[in-house]
């Protein structure tokens, strides 16, 4: 591994962390697409501080775009509360607009402009070590190494510093603005850290993959845990590993390296969202296949309660009158049995002792729907577990 | 991005007779015109849907689909490539519905993560390809940011005949496309197959949207959705006018962007057509007579106006109840300390012949007494 290669693997690394932290609190606060419209918006913003100093990696460009950002989102907030239009028409029609300007200001001055749409939304990470921060003639390193670390220093600073006002606005903004922090000032903050973040991952990174890097991690975070530490540390993990292992899959392919690592995060959400263990779409089905099953035990068990006369209670005659296929009722029959609630005799079924008071319960937490009645069946039984 | 250099500096009759003569230029106008219509028509329900954002995902969810298809058939044929973004679309879509319902994320992640997702995975074919020694493959990257420039005829003809079909159905099922609009609920309870109408919908906005990426590009596509629709819903409450507006706007939007992007070098399409339908959106914001904000605004001052009228009348009322004589005048210095007061209401109070005026000091007239003590019980609709 040749120096280059690391360099590239930790900026990468790098940019994924500083992704991954608001990336969380903006999938949290249902703000996700937010961070698409930044990306896009900053490119006005980019060009006119290029025309300024020459320089893509210069702090007055990353204030600039990074304030275009801002300005995207005062602007998009401005529109929705005028009511005119639903929240989210409000930030479809502002980026592409900015977005345009962007392109337009690009094309109209093409000659002294060394700079490309492509470069800004999909970067080119494999050039990144070239482009040298010299400090009194000594090299000392690739600049976007520097700038993301910056970067990342003042956004884990903030973090830290504001862990738990972040925390209470997120969840509770009403109870944040009567403890006395301003849910406004938060909010602004956030988005302050999303829009630099962009700006200064976009020239490594280019600006898709910043949302990719943004929501893809936190989004795999959040199926896998409901604590906000957990989640951010799983966040932070996946974008890691998807930084590192997306640079060896592009190294093999000879592709894009921003485009394999999006598509590692990709991978890695998919595999989250097939299997995590109570929240994955696996689980999900097969916890909505055993509700199925129970209530039609419950069902079940309410007709036989009802009836006394042998003819409907026959096994025979439950398949024709409940109108289950063949399969269903076998299933609900053996659950039944599994648990003691009915005994067959002669093809006759009827409820047990335990069956009978099962169904009891389960009549009382209908009609008065207090978790108290069901306590006890909530471990045995999916439909009670809420 | 029409850089033919005897289109510079030419006047508008000269242009329009252009338009009607030169093959690329008829193209690319007829191209965008019909694009424009069906989207704004197909918007309209995106929008009303709440799900304005769906067209950017759709749209950035479409790249994979074009590498594929390319990877696969090897040719560049625009009708193959159309057809792997439809496809891919509509992947991006109910992976999108899938992870709304089954999962607890919101549909702004689902949303995010999608576009981003397949986009990347775009990406990275795209690069690979562009690494194939053999494939022909240049001008794919015009699906990320569009080329008028490139429609030629049966482009159009597709476009045309996609609309008409799209036009068609609506027709068809425009009872079936309201009830579910307004009223998801109901529409299944009147025995509508609303997943199946839903569907069709979905379709419907993922084919027009693949349609316009050769034209504006992956990027811009969504506004070309959204703008003319919600300039539209500023204009009107009804839906077929609204859908009929939207379509006008993004024939208009498509006509002048690529007649002001022709008119100058330098100018992709894509993006002149997009800042021409926000111009059309802001226009709508401001003027539009029910909604917009400027006559909100004057309804305001008017609405204040009244008030303080109301407020001075009323403040009046109030001292000379206190006299036997009603029209006793006062002082115009009482009134002084009073908020409502204006020397402009008191001017307008004597226009109207509630009060009258004597030097400095005033007076209620019969009329006026008669309005005030009626202030608060009926509400007296000639002071509007």
């Amino acid at each position: 591994m040749s120096s280059a290669q690391l360099e590239i693997q930790l900026i990468a690394s790098l940019v994924a962390i500083a992704c991954a932290i608001p990336g969380t609190f903006l999938v949290l606060r249902k703000m996700a697409m937010i961070s698409d419209a930044i990306s896009h918006s900053i490119l006005p913003g980019i060009v006119v501080g290029f025309f300024i100093t020459q320089d893509l990696n210069s702090p007055l460009l990353i204030l600039l775009a990074a304030l275009t950002g801002i300005i995207t989102v005062v602007l998009v907030e401005y529109i929705q509360k005028t009511g005119l239009v639903k929240e989210d028409t409000a930030i479809g029609l502002v980026f592409p607009a900015m977005f345009s300007i962007g392109v337009i200001l690009i094309a109209k001055n093409a000659n002294d402009v060394h700079l490309d749409v492509d470069a800004v939304l999909l970067g080119e990470l494999a050039f990144a070590p070239f482009d040298r921060l010299l400090i009194a003639g000594t090299d000392v390193g690739p600049k976007s190494l520097w700038v993301v670390g910056t970067i990342l220093l003042i956004t884990i600073t903030l973090l830290i510093l504001f862990f738990k006002e972040l925390k209470i606005s997120t969840f509770d903004k009403g109870l944040a603005a009567s403890l006395g922090f301003s849910p406004a000032i938060i909010h602004y903050g956030l988005m302050s850290v999303s829009s630099i973040t962009t700006v200064g991952a976009f020239d490594a990174v280019g600006a898709i993959l910043v949302v990719a890097l943004m929501i893809a991690p936190a989004a795999a975070a959040y199926l896998l845990t409901t604590d906000l530490k957990k989640m951010l540390a799983l966040a932070i993990g996946f974008g890691i590993f998807s930084a590192i292992f997306g640079y060896w899959v592009a190294h093999w392919l000879d592709a894009s390296i921003a485009g394999s690592i999006t598509t590692v995060l990709g991978l890695v959400f998919l595999l989250v969202y097939l299997f995590a263990p109570s929240k994955g779409i696996i689980a999900v089905m097969y916890r909505e296949k055993q509700q199925r099953t129970e209530v039609s035990l419950l069902t079940f068990l309410l007709h036989l309660k009802n009836h006394d006369e042998i003819e409907e209670r026959h096994v025979n005659h439950l398949n024709e009158h409940i109108n289950w296929q063949k399969v269903r009722a076998k299933t609900v029959l053996d659950l039944a049995n599994k648990n003691n609630m009915i005994h067959i005799e002669d093809n006759i079924v009827s409820l047990t002792k335990k069956g009978d008071e099962f169904t009891s319960k389960a009549i009382d937490y209908i009609i008065t729907n207090e978790d108290a009645q069901i306590e006890d069946m909530k471990d045995d039984f999916f439909l009670f577990r809420g | 991005m029409y850089t033919n250099k005897t289109l510079k500096a030419i006047n508008l009759i000269e242009y329009i007779e252009l338009v009607f003569t030169d093959y690329t230029l008829r193209t690319i106008t007829l191209g965008t015109a019909i694009l424009g219509a069906v989207t704004g028509m197909l918007g309209s329900f995106a929008v009303l849907r709440k799900q304005s954002l769906l067209g950017d995902a759709i749209s950035h969810a479409a790249l994979p689909g074009i590498a594929i298809a390319f990877l696969i058939t090897g040719a560049k044929d625009s009708n193959t490539l159309l057809i792997g973004a439809l496809i891919s679309g509509l992947i991006g879509t109910f992976w999108i519905r899938g992870i709304v319902t089954k999962t607890h994320l919101k549909s702004d992640t689902a949303l995010g993560l999608i576009l981003s997702l397949f986009f990347g995975f775009g990406m990275l074919l795209l690069t690979f390809i562009q690494k194939q020694p053999n494939a022909n493959q240049a001008g794919l990257d015009k699906y990320l940011f569009g080329q008028a420039a490139t429609l030629v005829e049966s482009d159009v003809w597709l476009m045309a005949i996609v609309t008409g079909v799209c036009f068609i159905v609506m027709l068809t099922f425009w009872k079936e496309f309201k009830i579910l609009l307004f009223d998801a609920d109901y529409a299944q309870t009147l025995g509508f197959n609303t997943k199946f109408i839903d569907i069709l919908i979905t379709t419907f906005i993922v084919l027009a949207i693949v349609l316009g990426l050769q034209t504006v590009g992956v990027v811009l596509m969504s506004a070309m959705l959204l703008a003319p629709a919600a300039a539209a819903r500023q204009w009107t409450n009804s839906l077929s006018v609204m859908v009929l507006l939207a379509a006008l706007f993004g024939a208009f939007s498509g006509v002048f962007g690529t007649a002001i992007s022709a008119s100058q070098d330098n100018l992709s399409t894509g993006p002149v057509i997009v800042l021409v339908a926000g111009v059309f959106v802001v226009f709508s914001f401001i003027f539009s007579p029910s909604r917009g904000l400027l006559f909100k605004q004057i309804r305001f001052i008017k609405n204040r106006r009244d008030l303080e009228l109301h407020k001075t009348l009323a403040f009046m009322h109030h001292i000379a109840e206190t006299h036997e004589d009603i029209s006793h005048p006062h002082s115009i210095k009482l009134l002084n300390n009073f908020q409502g007061y204006t020397r402009s209401t008191l001017q307008k109070l004597v226009d109207k012949d509630y009060v009258q005026l004597d030097g400095n000091m005033w007076s209620l007239t019969k009329t006026g007494f008669d309005a005030a003590a009626n202030l608060y019980t009926k509400q007296s609709t000639e002071d509007e």
